[in-house]
């Protein structure tokens, strides 16, 4: 070994039996000599590899990266500042409101500008019922929908059905609207209404006089509405149901029907009660549509061809136009009930829908 | 299940008859209420073309509107004013929602942190566009003492954020860790993995996000109402007031003259136009997104 023209060798020569228990100490030796914290690497630090000289110049990468996290880590908190500058700036600007009528202001059914009373019943009112009537009309078709896109429609109409479906959410709420003065509200008045008046009016909830634009109407634009989002979000629910348990629902000899009950409905309820809580929120915000065919009166009736207001258009209508502080302060308040109560119920929806999805994405993953 | 102890023959062919028959039921009324639900989406196209393409001329792209009484006038300065507002909140909202899909994805991944700022962009997604519109009028208007459409642009990026922020946290969560991996063992620093690998890998993913979260904006209204508040003339300053398509054709659509009227189906074909376009390209650029990031 002393030898240096045989220094290079022992690599390459085959390890025999007399030179290898040499060789490994030695190689041994070496490396913890290296690696000891006194002398660290005196040989590789003098000169680095290429490479490492070229990423050390490149970045020091512990700044860039540092800077880049804390970025990201901002655009993300941004979202906590929305939410709470919004809560903010509400609450502040409904103060003179929330002064002078207290919880009262969501009990007392009177809203008279011009004297300066202001409750929100009315709208509250308008609200709830356009929305839960909405729902009414929307549930069962989107359920419907979502089952037979998902287990009866054919492979190849299945795509454009459910674009075709979900190119309904697309659709501005505007247009909505325009569609429903010209061609909806004539329809209810002169075809429909005559026609639920007819067979339904003996619930009391469907009374002449009938002019088309009212609480109805307004339901009915907003099922269209509400459909889209109820049909693709239960349709994902159930579309998370394992297949196995469909396929051992079907295996006792099950129809579809039975299979779809026991195997998919009962397994993903949870999920499309989340759905359906979903397009309520949506049903309760929305302004634009409902604004154009309501009819835009406080009134509190059981018939549901009377117009009506909801929280979103008495906004909508009367924003610009309010004069005084106590007047836009009520206004904001309702925007702040409005905003707590979608709050509220999309959290509901949203727990509800994960509690069903969840699973599933991490199988993906 | 409950039925199967009773066993005589007779009631056994009615159960068969009676399963069979619900079985029918149900996949006829599903296949009913599809036709039903469609249809109000034909009726709402059609109408639009119908009453919409009759009204569109080359005025309706170059002239602002008319006053009242007089016949002809377009919306071009809706037109153009909506492109100022959505650029604006484009501007805003697209970095923020990306840069917040990107903490979610590659930074907050099963962290506390990570998932309620997740859970945050969801429930920020189903605010009501009228209570931002509030908001944003408290925020900005009410500071510089006029509508504008610097507020509208401001409130509109806040309804772009959550919907870019989910899509782009989904569209990473597709990128193959093996490529993340890939690229560390280069020595490639963390920022310049997720910028040149992650968000590369999943652009066509993140784009179509983008432009779902521009479609939905595009059409609305309640936002716009008191913070870009509309505009019967040309205007271009950020800090006065500015038409917009969607306030337009609502102006018109409420008002009892018949050539406003028509007006406003021409803007509402126009809108659903630019709308269907960016949907379509959409579909187009999700099924490349698929492709190149997903497996």
């Amino acid at each position: 070994m002393d030898n240096p023209t045989q220094e290079i060798k022992p690599l390459v020569e085959p390890a025999t039996a007399e030179n290898a228990p040499l060789l490994i100490p030695k190689l041994v030796m070496s490396d913890v000599a290296h690696g000891s914290p006194d002398s660290p690497e005196p040989a590789r630090s003098s000169e680095p590899s290429v490479v490492r000289k070229f990423l050390n110049e490149k970045s020091s990468g512990k700044l860039a990266d540092g800077t880049f996290g804390a970025l990201m880590l901002v655009c993300a908190l941004s979202l906590f500042f929305i939410v709470g500058l919004i809560v903010y700036v509400l609450v502040m600007n409904s103060r003179p409101s929330l002064h002078a009528f207290g919880f009262k202001f969501f009990t007392h059914s009177v809203w008279d500008p011009v004297s300066g009373e202001f409750g929100a019943l009315p709208f509250i009112w308008g609200t709830l019922v356009s929305s839960l009537v909405a729902l009414v009309l929307a549930v069962p078709l989107a359920l419907c929908t979502a089952i037979f896109l998902l287990e009866i429609c054919p492979q190849p109409l299945r795509a454009p059905i459910s674009f075709l479906t979900e190119f309904l959410a697309a659709i501005p709420s505007v247009v909505y609207g325009l569609w429903g003065v010209f061609v909806l509200v004539p329809f209810m008045r002169d075809t429909a209404g005559p026609f639920l008046e007819k067979t339904l009016g003996w619930t009391g909830l469907f009374v002449e006089p009938n002019f088309g634009v009212g609480m109805f109407t307004a339901s009915v634009i907003l099922a269209i509405m509400i459909f889209p989002v109820i049909s693709s979000i239960s349709r994902d629910v159930m579309r998370a149901v394992p297949v196995s348990q469909k396929e051992a629902v079907l295996a006792l000899g099950a129809t579809r029907w039975e299979m779809l009950r026991m195997g998919v409905l009962r397994n993903a309820r949870i999920g499309i009660v989340g759905a359906v809580i979903l397009g309520l929120g949506r049903a309760l915000g929305e302004t634009m549509a409902v604004t154009m065919v309501i009819g835009n009166h406080p009134d509190i009736s059981k018939n549901l061809f009377a117009p009506g207001y909801t929280l979103a258009s008495v906004i909508a209508n009367e924003f610009t136009e309010a004069t005084g502080d106590l007047y836009l302060s009520s206004l904001i308040e309702i925007g702040l009930a409005l905003f707590l109560v979608t709050i509220v119920v999309n959290a509901i929806a949203r727990l509800l829908v994960w509690a069903v999805t969840r699973g599933q994405s991490q199988r993906h993953a | 299940m409950s039925a199967l102890p009773k066993r005589s023959p007779g009631s056994e062919r009615a159960l068969k008859l009676r399963r069979s028959f619900t079985n029918h039921v149900v996949t006829a009324l599903s296949i009913g209420s599809t036709i039903l639900v469609l249809a109000p989406l034909l009726l709402i196209l059609g109408y639009l073309f119908y009453k919409g393409a009759s009204s569109l001329n080359l005025d309706f792209f170059t002239k602002i509107p008319a006053p009242v009484g007089e016949t002809g006038g377009g919306m071009a300065n809706s037109i153009v004013g909506s492109a100022v507002v959505l650029v604006l909140a484009s501007l805003i909202g697209i970095p923020v929602g990306i840069g917040a899909g990107v903490y979610l994805s590659e930074y907050g991944r099963g962290q506390t942190l990570g998932n309620v700022i997740r859970f945050t962009a969801d429930v920020l997604n189903g605010v009501p566009s009228i209570v931002v519109g509030i908001a944003a009028y408290a925020l900005v208007v009410v500071k510089q003492g006029h509508f504008s459409a610097l507020a509208g642009g401001i409130a509109l990026s806040i309804m772009m954020v959550p919907t870019i922020t989910r899509t782009t946290e989904e569209m990473l969560a597709t990128v193959p860790l093996a490529v993340r991996e890939a690229a560390y063992g280069l020595g490639i620093p963390k920022w310049r993995t997720v910028l040149s690998v992650s968000l590369r890998t999943a652009s066509p993913g993140i784009i179509t996000g983008c432009m779902l979260a521009f479609a939905r904006v595009a059409g609305e209204t309640a936002p716009l109402l008191f913070t870009a508040f509309g505009n019967q003339f040309w205007s271009w300053d950020l800090r006065q007031p500015i038409a917009a398509l969607p306030l337009q054709i609502y102006t018109y659509a409420v008002s009892p003259y018949d050539e406003w009227h028509r007006l406003a189906w021409a803007g509402a074909l126009v809108l659903i136009l630019l709308i269907m376009i960016s949907v379509t390209l959409v579909r187009i650029f999700a099924g490349r997104g698929m492709l190149k990031g997903g497996n």
